[in-house]
């Protein structure tokens, strides 16, 4: 095995250049390292101006996705012995803006989750004193792996039709508003009807599928659409049939 | 955010090009999928055409047969089936994804979604094929 290893880096800054530039830098091949390290080891050793975003190194906060010779990967649980010889080809994730190097300009993804309404809505609170809301385990198994999305959006680089049209809500956004959708505490399943069945919600979604294969947690938000495309169309069938009943 | 805004720094976003779906080979088989559609209507006109010159006696059923043996026609029709089958096969594999049954409380398996659609897609092949070639 070499000893080091050529990796790639994607390099923006809006101050020097209209266009990103690739710039190389020799990295240790170990092991037991991953892209991650590799970057951190580029800005503490070789060059302290590059940018990127991390903070778990485990595959739970999200942080450091990116594109890894042309796939979209946790840098955290990307080995670079799966490249060798090399070169690893690092960039930002496709699909958002990038403010430097590799971070990219999440606010887009933000603010179309937040208007999913991810948590759970309750229609006739408890009181305390009656406690929790139970839950069985068949009940969990409903929505348990749309949970699993640690929004790190992978999914969004992936997904052309959110490269093609950004208003879409995206894969991640309607994965999680399924989560709750589909989780029998909730009761907030009509108001999140609007956001979800307007064009820009799932009818968008073409199922290109690569949203699913993307994910780096087994989340598959195109089931997730495709499954909320059947619900909407029931729901709009029995409106039409029974116009007396209540959304 | 935008350059106009002085102070903050100008992003920088690269929209796809218009080859996007040759840069992966899931999104060109996801094009193909979409674009067998065209062969699922090329399908159904021709069969409509079929069915007019059925009406308008043997003579002109005749003629349109000799039609289709124009030897451009019966490879575009061995493509068009070939497009019409993969449509069909990713169309069965994909009802599973979109169709959840749960009975008892546990999702039933994917492979008990699919398979009655090739039961139906194999009993009806039987039952044409049996109408063609009876004769």
């Amino acid at each position: 095995m070499a000893e080091t290893i050529a990796v790639e880096v994607a390099r923006y800054s809006p101050e020097r250049g209209s266009e990103p530039i690739y710039q190389r830098y020799e990295v240790p091949l170990r092991k037991d390292w991953v892209v991650l390290d590799a970057l951190n080891y580029i800005k503490d050793r070789v060059d302290g101006s590059l940018s990127f975003r991390w903070s778990c190194r485990m595959g739970i906060c999200g942080s450091c996705g990116m594109t890894v010779n042309g796939v979209e990967k946790l840098t955290c649980e990307t080995f670079l012995w799966e490249y060798a010889p090399g070169p690893v080809r690092v960039a930002p994730l496709r699909n958002f803006p990038v403010l430097r190097d590799l971070v990219i300009d999440m606010t887009d993804f933000m603010d179309k989750l937040a208007k999913v309404r991810p948590w759970i809505i309750r229609q006739d609170e408890k009181a305390l004193s009656e406690g929790e809301y139970l839950q069985t385990p068949d009940q969990l198994e409903t929505y348990k792996q749309f949970s699993m999305c640690i929004n790190c959006m992978l999914c969004y680089a992936a997904c052309p039709v959110y490269g093609l049209d950004p208003t879409f809500m995206g894969p991640a956004a309607i994965a999680l508003a399924q989560r709750y959708n589909m989780d029998s505490r909730d009761q907030g399943a009509s108001q999140r009807t609007d956001i979800l069945s307007q064009h820009d919600g799932i009818w968008d979604c073409t199922f290109v599928e690569e949203c699913s294969r993307a994910c780096p947690k087994g989340v598959d938000p195109a089931a997730a659409i495709q499954q909320y495309k059947l619900t909407a169309t029931t729901e709009w069938f029995k409106s039409l049939l029974m116009p007396w009943r209540g959304r | 955010m935008s350059a106009g805004s002085g102070r903050l720094p100008r992003p920088y976003l690269r929209r796809p090009s218009a080859w996007w779906w040759l840069g992966r080979w899931t999104y060109l088989t996801f094009m193909l999928r979409d674009f067998s559609c065209v062969f699922m209507a090329y399908f159904v006109v021709v069969t409509l055409l079929q069915i007019r010159a059925l009406g308008n006696g043997p003579e002109a059923y005749a003629a349109f047969e000799a039609h289709l043996r124009n030897p451009l026609l019966i490879v575009l029709n061995a493509i068009s089936l070939l497009f019409v089958v993969y449509h069909a096969v990713t169309f069965f594999n994909a009802a599973s994804t979109a169709t959840v049954v749960r009975v008892g409380g546990k999702r039933v398996p994917d492979f008990y979604i699919t398979l009655p659609n090739y039961i139906a897609w194999a009993a009806a092949s039987v039952v044409v094929a049996w109408l063609v070639l009876r004769a």
